[in-house]
């Protein structure tokens, strides 16, 4: 694509004022959908997005119930009002594939033999997307799975980097998303040091290809660091900070 | 929803612990080496009423892709750009498994794959295909039947566009008093450039190409990279439910550029047809 006008401006300041390197400011909570066996809100830029999770629990329709282990189930959904058009709230193909790599991201980490014959259901919700919202949605899924207390091997935490401006970045938004010249959104399990969710448009040569996952995963980690943090300040509250601090 | 249960072809443990054993010795079940794809055959113009169309044999799976070409309205947000619009089908013809039906997850993300390999790499100049800007632009539908499928569909179906497309005769429409006219005339596509996918699957530790059904049924994780003439990598998607490594990741990227210009040079050497 042809860019049309600078991504990156004289100061090396991005069209939101962050660094080459820098994330979007990401606030994740805990607990926050009464019902749901666990959830997590999480804001990734201006991402607004709800992930809720019920199970281990019965399959309906029983006859997909698998005997060794349990099936996961996601939806990722776009709220008509999230985009700048109203989107059209029945499923479209992009939501279908989103979330069929949703899926696919969160199943490595998750022990499923754990829970034979039963469901994990999974449901994930965009109230606003500012781009990057299949990883801000993997990142809150991941947090609400846990806090489901599904027994894992590993949080899986995502992010994007991306090339604007034939300069490799981290953390694509909306605007350099539809501007620049590649968008690659990575899923990662920090201990486990896999990569569970990877997928690019745009072009790139060999050597800003190995960059750019390089620093997608440093995304990641950093990411990590963000969840961990909101789970502990659910489950361990203010006590945290003090043990810390010791 | 997305949900892990899928109908696959079911290999027996048998059959499993075999390919396991030679798989760990550097060999796969129909004799190829871990690195090496099986053969294409391509038959480009097979359907003399389509724009142009291809027919991809990759081992046993088998896809046509079909080009038709109309004008519309551009799509928004790209008013200044003609439209490309692919689609795929796996018919009922394909496996034991395949249903009539409207296409379900897996369909959709290979046509959504596929066309990202195409879209991304602007592998068809769209900006030359406007007729009347934001109003009228020429519309290229790709439309694609599997017709047996023997593992790697993304591949197949992916070669079978590029092939259609390469092979294609665009009409010539123009605007006659505030009418958009088929002048009879051909022209050829804007080709900029020649994109081309490559799958690797993961099966234990170990990174194969090409697989066959059999080995997609025993796959850990599946990658599918594409590559443009520039040796440049254009799109990517990791599939299944497993994990690469980053330096399983770096190696197939490796593999898939070295490997995709070797396809490429085979499809550059078809006779010229139309």
């Amino acid at each position: 694509m042809n860019q049309t006008k600078n991504l990156i401006d004289e100061n090396g300041r991005r069209t939101d004022g962050r660094n080459p390197d820098e994330l979007r400011q990401i606030k994740i909570t805990v607990g926050v959908v009464k019902n749901a066996d666990g959830s997590a809100f999480i804001e990734f830029g201006r991402n607004k997005i709800i992930a809720a999770v019920y199970g281990p629990r019965e399959v309906h329709p029983k006859h997909m119930a698998l005997p060794d282990r349990c099936i996961l189930r996601c939806r990722y959904h776009m709220s008509p009002f999230s985009t700048d058009t109203r989107k059209n709230p029945a499923p479209s193909r992009r939501e279908v594939e989103i979330s069929k790599v949703m899926r696919e991201s969160l199943e490595p980490a998750l022990i499923l033999e754990d829970y034979p014959r039963a469901a994990i259901d999974l449901f994930v919700e965009v109230l606003q997307a500012d781009g990057g919202s299949r990883c801000a949605g993997i990142t809150a899924a991941s947090i609400a799975l846990a806090d489901a207390g599904i027994n894992m091997r590993d949080i899986v935490s995502a992010c994007a980097a991306g090339k604007i401006d034939n300069k490799i970045v981290l953390d694509i938004n909306d605007t350099e998303d539809k501007e620049g010249g590649a968008d690659m959104p990575v899923a990662y399990m920090p201990h486990l040091e896999q990569v569970t969710l990877l997928q690019l448009d745009g072009i790139l040569t060999p050597e800003q290809f190995n960059e750019c996952l390089d620093k997608a995963i440093g995304g990641c980690n950093m990411v990590y660091e963000i969840q961990r943090q909101a789970l502990m300040q659910k489950y361990f509250g203010n006590e945290t900070e003090l043990k810390e601090e010791q | 929803m997305s949900s892990s249960k899928r109908s696959t072809i079911i290999v027996e443990h048998l059959r499993k612990q075999q390919m396991w054993d030679a798989i760990s010795k550097g060999k796969r079940l129909d004799g190829r080496n871990l690195n090496e794809t099986r053969s294409i055959e391509i038959e480009q113009d097979i359907i003399k009423k389509a724009n142009g169309s291809a027919k991809v044999k990759l081992g046993n799976s088998e896809v046509v892709a079909g080009v038709k070409v109309e004008t519309g309205e551009p799509f928004e947000g790209l008013e200044n750009k003609g439209a490309l619009i692919l689609s795929a089908e796996v018919l009922p013809t394909a496996s034991p498994y395949s249903e009539p039906g409207p296409p379900d997850e897996e369909t959709i993300e290979l046509a959504r794959v596929v066309d990202r390999g195409i879209r991304e790499s602007y592998m068809i100049d769209l900006d030359k295909l406007v007729l009347v800007p934001g109003k009228i632009v020429y519309t290229i539908f790709v439309d694609c039947s599997v017709i047996n499928t023997d593992g790697n569909l993304f591949d197949a179906t992916s070669y079978a566009v590029v092939s259609a497309l390469v092979s294609s005769k665009l009409p010539v429409f123009e605007i006659q008093d505030g009418k958009v006219v088929d002048t009879g005339n051909k022209q050829d596509p804007p080709i900029t450039t020649i994109p081309i996918s490559i799958t690797a699957v993961r099966i234990g530790d170990v990174v194969i190409l090409d697989p066959t059904a059999e080995e997609e049924a025993c796959m850990d994780a599946r990658i599918t990279i594409t590559t443009n003439s520039n040796g440049h990598y254009t799109a990517l998607q990791k599939g299944s439910t497993g994990a690469f490594t980053v330096e399983q990741i770096k190696k197939a990227a490796d593999i898939a550029r070295i490997k995709g210009e070797e396809i490429r040079n085979k499809l550059k050497e078809l006779p010229k047809t139309g």
